[in-house]
């Protein structure tokens, strides 16, 4: 795969010295993803066509490479798609891929709701805080996520925080059942995902000339039908970067059900960590990880050509 | 008669006492925090007329055309437009369109929609706007541009599209902010002229706001000179050249050489002005200079006469060396340095191919000038 | 620009960094409360750091976190920084499509496709899972992010800096360490952070590809989370938001200091 980086339109002349230096600069993260990131992939997808096995690792062919090509040959007939159709013999699996869609889906239109107005707000505001605005929304970024989602258990649990208070205020007569159900799962993706709503959305918002708004007060058209007409058309590109940046990661989260959600609770990530761990079944695990790359796939292509076409315009 | 300049006007509302003020500003003053943007001005335009506010950035001009179209309130005095009072009117509700010196354009819609914008807004039926689109386009020469994106025209072509987006409601006033700014010389000159006939032909009051002297001598028919949120002088382009009121218009527009002096005495309309030097000067159209205050005269590079020897018939000639001289091609500028130190610019065109009384460097020359060749400013 | 900043702007920015930092706050203040219940107050005490520091588990995790996160975010930033020049650079090569994806796939990819994948690749070589394998997993996940980072500080580089290096006689090697890097270090220097604590932070990469003997602090404080809420874990989370928190404040704080600086001087310049 090394010829893969060896044409450049742009080799700087400085002698073979240097064009062997700038090719570097490809080739040595270029291996590195595919080894670590691509060839992976393509492991996950052979082990999920195998057979599981009491022994270590728990699956068979192993493909021992010590066997050279004949063992490689006979490994591939052993190889079925019993797991996939295993997939489709259990409901659990149908019923977490598609409760985790709809959790994500719900999730990231929730986190557009509150994060929209926190982008807008910021982007109107005087120049001179926005660095600050930004950075307090960073912040919680960088402090841990697991940590952000358990201080959510002692919020929101029936003896926690948020009930104590609704019921001191009177609001309530019975704590609130929220940990462990669904709206526990929202509120803990919103919470956690938040930043990453914000930030693509006021970037959009922020690179908004602000004449535009004036141009469009200043042909007839009140504030709120201008907000519809100018300003949301002219972020979108933010509104779609956020929503893949929530959505894609979301519907694998496995931390927030897990913590959150309780055992009542159905999500894709938390099935294949089961499946993985408790169960040790890592051709099933393989299967159900090799379904959701798939479902994930389209998302992820559009994302990355939303960053690439983003990159161009930047340049 | 006499006049200022070569032009005579028609159209001259401004020195009719009976006609009525169109936009009014009435002692208006706007600050932001500590700053005084605009301070307590009184101006008046009339209709159809092309008013140019001219001065240097933070001068308060793009802060009374914001003032206008509704962008800010004034913090105190008022502004009338035909009559009415425009306080707590919002700009979605003002019957002024503004051309925005970024354009303003909006990215995502084509042309044609970009123009049909104001007049959705108005509830306009679909093929009334249809129709004042197309009248539109083809008023700045963009029929076949209907569907492009703002993003695939030129930058003549955007400023075109944002004229037309201005005029396309048929606003009683049009602002115009900074309109040639981001346009090339070439096309600034072409465009000026096109913007004169628009205005010429829809018949609307324009109120431009610039910091180019050339483009608002050109195009305007009054120019308000301002500086530090005040007006310093309103007058007509010829006016302003000609008959500046003060050191700072007189200095702001156009090159000019200033004497400062005391008059020594004064006749009638003419006064003798000695210089610290002790160099006299005489001069007809005083103003209001009495003996004893301390004045300038002013005088324009064009109106002085560069030669050789003193000019027997010379009211007004003073003695210096050629320190520097500029062949531009339709004229030569020269700089003479008087006695006193004091460098005086003079320009002769160059209507003979060859000059009798050739100057160069070092030489000793004589500036002279008629006693009505400039202006004497007490302010 | 003059507009006002709107009561509903302020109040749906005060709104959103409240609910931000509310969970934050909270944690924080029952770490210092004395009663074994965490959701009863039961007055100030700083009992649990102590028995935090006692718990060698969880020191033993902390050393074996901070290890991996140093080396990790130093090797993610070299590769992520290349990865950024590759990108930015050269518009043309074979298999840049394909590796534009793998730079921005890893970011927004489930990390327990991520982590199951990383895992059977070390069972598949037969590397021996521990300290090496979370450390390789962390640097392969991280560097995308450092890539992204610092590419959107190189599609704003002046060219013609370079340029003028070379021109002025500077080799391509030197004009790189001499100029180029100079200006983009604030966000190699950011790009590094964000891996750091990237990978301080990761759980479920971390729990496929770690092995005996390397648990980390995320592992450890999930397997006590699971068990319930404890004090001793505020406690260390506490502590690690602390560090966190200091950290980007003190490098902003340094920042600002050097942007206020330069306007200065610009200022100054410009009057003389």
């Amino acid at each position: 795969m090394t010829d893969a980086a060896m044409s450049t339109t742009a080799v700087k002349a400085g002698g073979p010295v240097n064009a062997v230096l700038n090719r570097l600069v490809i080739i040595v993260p270029y291996l590195w993803l595919l080894f670590f990131f691509l060839v992976p992939f393509l492991i996950v997808f052979k082990i999920s066509l195998s057979q599981t096995a009491i022994a270590m690792p728990p699956y068979t062919p192993s493909f021992d490479l010590s066997e050279g090509i004949g063992g490689l040959l006979s490994g591939l007939k052993e190889l079925s798609f019993d797991n996939y159709v295993w997939l489709t013999q259990d409901p659990l699996y149908f019923n977490a891929y598609v409760s985790s869609v709809v959790i994500a889906a719900v999730s990231t239109l929730l986190t557009l709701l509150v994060g929209y107005p926190i982008a807008y707000g910021m982007a109107r505001a005087p120049t001179t805080i926005r660095p600050t605005l930004l950075m307090l929304v960073i912040l919680p970024f960088w402090t841990s996520f697991l940590i952000r989602v358990y201080a959510w258990i002692g919020i929101l649990k029936p003896e926690g925080l948020l009930n104590q208070v609704l019921l001191a205020t009177g609001i309530i007569s019975e704590p609130l059942i929220i940990l462990n159900t669904y709206t526990a799962i929202f509120i803990g993706i919103v919470y956690s995902y938040l930043p990453f709503m914000v930030l693509p959305l006021y970037s959009a918002l922020e690179k908004m000339d602000y004449s535009l708004i004036e141009a469009a007060e200043d042909l007839g058209c009140p504030p709120i039908m201008a907000f519809w007409k100018i300003t949301f058309p002219l972020s979108i590109p933010g509104v779609v970067a956020g929503c893949l940046l929530v959505f894609i990661p979301a519907v694998g989260e496995f931390v927030i059900p897990d913590l959150l959600g309780g055992s009542q609770t159905l999500m894709i990530g938390k099935t294949l960590w089961n499946e993985f761990f408790a169960n040790r079944d890592w051709p099933v695990s393989s299967a159900v990880a090799v379904i959701l790359l798939l479902i994930l796939i389209v998302p992820i292509v559009f994302f990355q050509q939303a960053q690439a076409k983003a990159q161009e315009q930047g340049r | 008669m006499k006049s200022l300049g070569s032009i005579r006007r028609s159209f001259a509302p401004w020195n009719d006492p009976n006609a009525k003020p169109y936009i009014r500003f009435e002692n208006v003053t706007k600050r932001f925090g500590e700053f005084t943007a605009v301070n307590d001005l009184t101006l008046t335009i009339f209709e159809r007329e092309f008013f140019a506010l001219l001065g240097a950035s933070g001068c308060g001009k793009s802060t009374l055309l914001r003032m206008l179209a509704g962008f800010e309130e004034p913090t105190s005095g008022r502004i009338l437009l035909d009559g009415q009072d425009l306080r707590g009117i919002p700009p979605y509700r003002r019957p002024v369109n503004m051309m925005f010196q970024s354009y303003a354009l909006f990215p995502h819609m084509t042309v044609e929609k970009n123009i049909a914008f104001g007049l959705k807004q108005e509830g306009m039926p679909a093929a009334d706007i249809a129709r004042r689109v197309a009248e539109m386009l083809k008023l700045v020469k963009l029929e076949q541009f209907a569907k492009r994106k703002p993003h695939q025209l030129s930058g003549g072509q955007r400023q075109r599209v944002a004229l037309a987006r201005s005029v396309a409601k048929r606003p009683k006033v049009l602002l115009l902010d900074e309109p040639l700014g981001a346009l090339d010389k070439k096309l600034r000159e072409e465009t000026q002229f096109e913007l004169m006939d628009l205005q010429q032909e829809l018949g609307l009051t324009f109120v431009v706001v610039t910091h180019d002297q050339e483009e608002a001598m050109t195009m305007a028919d009054r120019i308000a000179i301002m500086d530090k949120g005040q007006v310093m002088q309103v007058a007509t382009p010829a006016e302003v050249y000609e008959a500046p009121t003060s050191r700072f218009v007189a200095g702001f527009v156009g090159n000019i050489n200033m004497f400062e002096g005391k008059v020594a005495d004064r006749q009638a309309n003419t006064v003798r002005i000695t210089g610290p030097s002790g160099a006299e000067i005489t001069v007809e159209n005083a103003g209001d200079a009495a003996a004893g205050a301390d004045v300038a005269f002013a005088i324009r590079p064009e109106k002085i006469r560069v030669s050789s020897k003193r000019p027997a018939d010379a009211v007004n000639a003073l003695q210096g060396e050629v320190y520097d001289i500029a062949y531009l091609g339709d004229m030569t500028v020269y700089h003479v340095r008087l006695g006193d130190g004091q460098i005086v610019r003079a320009s002769s065109l160059n209507a003979q191919r060859v000059t009798e009384d050739p100057l160069t460097w070092s030489d000793s020359a004589w500036v002279s000038f008629r006693p009505d060749a400039g202006v004497v400013l007490t302010r | 620009m003059n507009q006002t900043w709107s009561r509903f702007n302020v109040t749906s920015v005060f709104l959103g960094l409240a609910f931000l930092y509310l969970p934050i706050v909270l944690l924080v203040i029952y770490s210092f409360n004395e009663s074994k219940l965490v959701t009863v107050w039961g007055g100030f005490s700083t009992k649990w750091y102590g028995s935090l520091f006692q718990n060698q588990g969880l020191m033993d995790a902390a050393w074996v976190t901070i290890r991996v996160g140093l080396l990790s975010a130093t090797v993610a930033t070299v590769l992520g920084t290349m990865a950024a020049l590759a990108l930015t650079r050269y518009t043309r090569f074979r298999g840049r499509m394909l590796f534009s994806g793998m730079v921005f796939a890893p970011l927004v990819m489930p990390d327990v496709i991520t982590g199951l994948s990383l895992l059977l690749l070390f069972v598949a070589v037969g590397f021996d899972r521990g300290f090496v394998t979370v450390t390789l997993a962390h640097i392969t996940l991280t560097m995308c992010f450092v890539a992204v980072v610092v590419q959107s500080r190189l599609l704003t580089f002046d060219r013609s800096l370079e340029e003028a290096a070379m021109d002025l006689g500077a080799t391509p090697v030197k004009t790189f360490f001499q100029v180029t890097l100079p200006v983009i270090l604030p966000a190699i220097v950011s790009g590094w952070m964000l891996a750091f604590t990237l990978s301080l932070d990761d759980l479920v990469i971390a729990s496929f590809a770690s092995g005996p003997g390397a648990t980390t602090l995320p592992m450890k404080i999930y397997s006590q989370v699971r068990l319930g809420v404890t004090p001793e874990i505020n406690a260390a989370c506490t502590i690690l938001i602390g560090i966190v928190a200091a950290g980007v404040i003190v490098a902003s704080v340094f920042n600002k200091r050097r942007e206020v600086q330069r306007l200065r001087d610009e200022q100054a310049a410009q009057r003389g």
